[in-house]
């Protein structure tokens, strides 16, 4: 066995379907224990390159292992080491929440002693124990979401791979389920993670960003952030929101209303913070608190694809 | 292999069976309807059809052949006319289902040694008793001109109706049991052609094929309820025939079980073989039809005996199973056939389910696409 630090390992992997080029060339490299973020817009070629690392799909170029075996030759025993969650829901819709669970603990071989453990594991990880018998169509997205996660984990892999797990799930659902995520990491399991939300990122350790087919930037959040993010956004609280935006709009500020808060980024924080002021100080708008904020990921990333 | 895989595929899929409506009525309805169907259809037997004669030539001859029409039971003669026009009022008003025309030259013809004919006018507008009446009417024109020295009358038949099912006029005894074999074929093939499809179209399989699973454990998960669910087609069917149609059961019930279990697993196979190729259920039942359907009607010796079939064909007929299972019921029904009279359909049937399930496992590819 590998004794490797490293969960997942790939150079120069490319799909073509036909002419076209979906996964091109990437480079990734995985820690034991990691949450991995791999972002991009759809179509980008997410899916596609977890399908590969699944073995799944036949990579049309590239070399690597996922948890020490081969992508090209060892599907099988790759297969043996994975827990992996689709991206579209895909577990028995016409079977109960406790069929699929017997279900997927008997094809992953899970013995009888442990059966009735995991089970239960499952279901209170769910939050699933009064719906056992409920036949799974009938569930919430969030719930079947965090199902499908049970299912795929039953057998406690060393590795897990999630393909857009919390899309189309409400905002509380969300987080939940990256709190999840969290707890599956704190108990030393890699996890592979795709979302097209970019607020997301965050949650990861380390992130790569896809774009048609090609990684254009990748390293830790704060990394990223630093790296591609030269220009300064400012928190600014009023009462009067909307009149505040259109006055800085229309004085060349590039401005967004955050909830109950504006966001205006610039390029010199030293003269945007008093001209800020002096402007609403001549409409008479009166300012609560202006402040210089972290940019969200997703300034990074539209920045990063407009550049693209 | 392990087995506690097995157990699980085939335990969901029988909880998706026994969920599913429509399943359920093609695993355990259909079968036994349609043998109850074409049962009746092929091989209802008709009496006392009531005829009328027209006959022009009034000779000892001519008498004689009504007399075996009458003797047979199975036409009734109401009158006899006189006239052309007659045949019409007779056929419409419903007084006469069939009518049948001497004429003149009959009786000198046959005395002459030389063919002659007899035309037959039916009531096509109950297509199925018209067709039953027809072969009524050619067997027995055929054993009148045997006794007559072998000279042929051929019976014009009147071209509104055709003889479409059993065109050999094969009694009841005969046809059941091949019909059962016909049946179970399509419906076996049927049955699993959804099964993997099915999982393809439902989004279900990508789970399914990203786990350590193997192949075979899934093919054989997935076969083991509808083997189950054949079984219990193959003995209603025989119960049906038995106890229904009326055929004796003269070999041995467990053989026949056995028999049908071969076929079972063979059957079974190949709609699995034709689901994994085809990835959509529509296709992959239209397969399974066009597949089975066919040759098991046309090509089993079921509807025309292979004996009688261009050589290349009978040739071709050794790769099609229900030919051996065909065999193997008209033999234990009707001759109380030993297996080791069946030794050579026995031994065939089972190199054709292992050849296909052999196949089916090397298609399958745990692969998305
Ligand atoms: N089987 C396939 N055949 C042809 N094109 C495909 C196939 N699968 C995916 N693609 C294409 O590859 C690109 C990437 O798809 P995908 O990996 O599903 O993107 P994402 O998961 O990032 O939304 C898309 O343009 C998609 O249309
Ligand atoms: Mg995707």
């Amino acid at each position: 066995m590998m004794r490797s630090s490293i969960a997942v390992k790939v150079r120069g992997l490319t799909k073509r379907f036909g002419d076209f080029v979906a996964v091109d060339n990437i480079d990734l490299s995985i820690k034991k224990g990691e949450i991995f973020g791999f972002l991009g817009p759809n179509g980008a070629g997410k899916s596609t390159t977890i399908k590969m690392l699944c073995g799944l799909l036949l990579p049309t170029g590239g070399t690597g292992t996922v948890g020490g075996f081969d992508i090209m030759k060892q599907s099988e025993e790759i297969k043996k080491n994975i827990g992996y969650m689709s991206q579209k829901f895909s577990l028995y819709d016409d079977l109960t929440v406790e069929e699929n669970i017997h279900f997927f603990s008997g094809i992953y071989g899970v013995t009888n002693s442990r059966k009735k453990e995991r089970l239960g594991w499952v279901l209170e990880m769910a939050g699933l124990q009064d719906k056992r018998k409920a036949v799974t169509k009938t569930l919430p997205g969030g719930f079947k979401q965090r199902l499908a996660l049970g299912c795929a984990i039953l057998h406690e892999p060393p590795i897990v791979f999630l393909d857009e797990p919390t899309s189309g799930v409400d905002p509380i659902s969300r987080r939940n389920f990256w709190n999840l995520i969290n707890e599956m990491s704190k108990a030393e399991i890699t996890i592979f993670v795709t979302t097209h939300y970019m607020d997301e990122a965050d949650y990861c350790n380390r992130l790569a960003l896809i774009y048609r087919g090609k990684v254009i930037a990748e390293g830790t959040p704060n990394e990223l952030k630093q790296k591609y993010m030269t220009r300064y956004v400012l928190e600014v609280e009023v009462d009067k929101v909307v009149e505040a935006m259109e006055v800085m709009y229309k004085n060349g500020i590039e401005t967004a209303i955050f909830g109950s808060l504006l966001h205006a980024t610039v390029d010199n924080m030293e003269k945007a913070i008093p001209r800020i002021k002096n402007l609403l100080e001549e409409s008479n708008i009166p300012l609560n608190r202006i402040e210089r904020i972290v940019p969200s990921l997703e300034d990074v990333f539209v920045a990063l694809i407009e550049v693209s | 292999m392990k087995f506690i895989r097995v157990k699980a595929i085939a335990k969901k899929e029988l909880i998706q069976i026994w969920r599913d409506p429509l399943s359920l009525a093609m695993a355990f309805l259909m079968p036994v309807m349609l043998l109850f169907i074409f049962g009746y259809a092929i091989t209802l037997d008709v009496n006392n059809l009531k005829t009328v004669v027209y006959d022009l030539d009034k000779s000892s001859l001519s008498r004689e052949l009504v007399d075996s029409f009458r003797a047979s039971g199975n036409f009734e003669v109401v009158g006899n006319i006189h006239e052309q026009k007659e045949i019409d009022s007779y056929l419409d008003s419903g007084k006469a289902f069939v009518v049948i025309s001497i004429p003149k030259d009959f009786s000198e013809k046959l005395k002459t040694g030389r063919d002659t004919s007899l035309q037959v006018i039916v009531d096509g507008s109950d297509s199925n008793t018209a067709t039953i009446a027809l072969g009524y009417i050619s067997a027995i024109t055929d054993m009148y001109s045997q006794r007559i020295k072998g000279v042929r009358i051929t019976p014009l038949i009147d071209p509104r109706v055709r003889v479409w099912y059993n065109p050999e006029l094969k009694s009841r005894n005969f046809i059941i049991p091949g019909l059962i074999a016909v049946i179970m074929a399509v419906i076996t093939a049927l049955l699993t052609s959804l099964t993997i499809a099915r999982e393809w179209e439902r989004g279900t399989m990508e789970q399914l094929i990203s786990t350590p699973v193997k192949v075979p454990e899934l093919i054989l998960g997935k076969l083991i309820p509808y083997f189950f669910i054949g079984f219990i087609d193959v003995i209603f069917s025989v119960l049906l025939a038995v106890f229904l149609f009326e055929v004796p059961l003269r070999g041995s019930p467990l053989l026949l079980m056995l028999l049908s279990s071969i076929f079972l697993f063979g059957g079974l196979s190949l709609g699995i073989l034709i689901s994994i190729v085809a990835k959509s259920q529509l296709v992959a039942s239209q397969i399974s039809m066009i597949a089975t359907f066919l040759p098991a009607f046309l090509l089993s010796g079921f509807m025309y005996s292979i004996s009688n079939m261009p050589k290349a064909l009978q040739i071709f007929t050794l790769a099609i199973p229900s030919r051996y299972f065909v065999t193997m019921l008209k033999g234990i029904f009707l001759k109380g056939s030993t297996l080791k009279l069946l030794l050579f359909e026995t031994m065939l049937l089972s190199a054709f389910g292992l050849f296909v399930f052999a196949v089916a496992n090397k298609k399958f590819r745990k692969k998305v696409i």
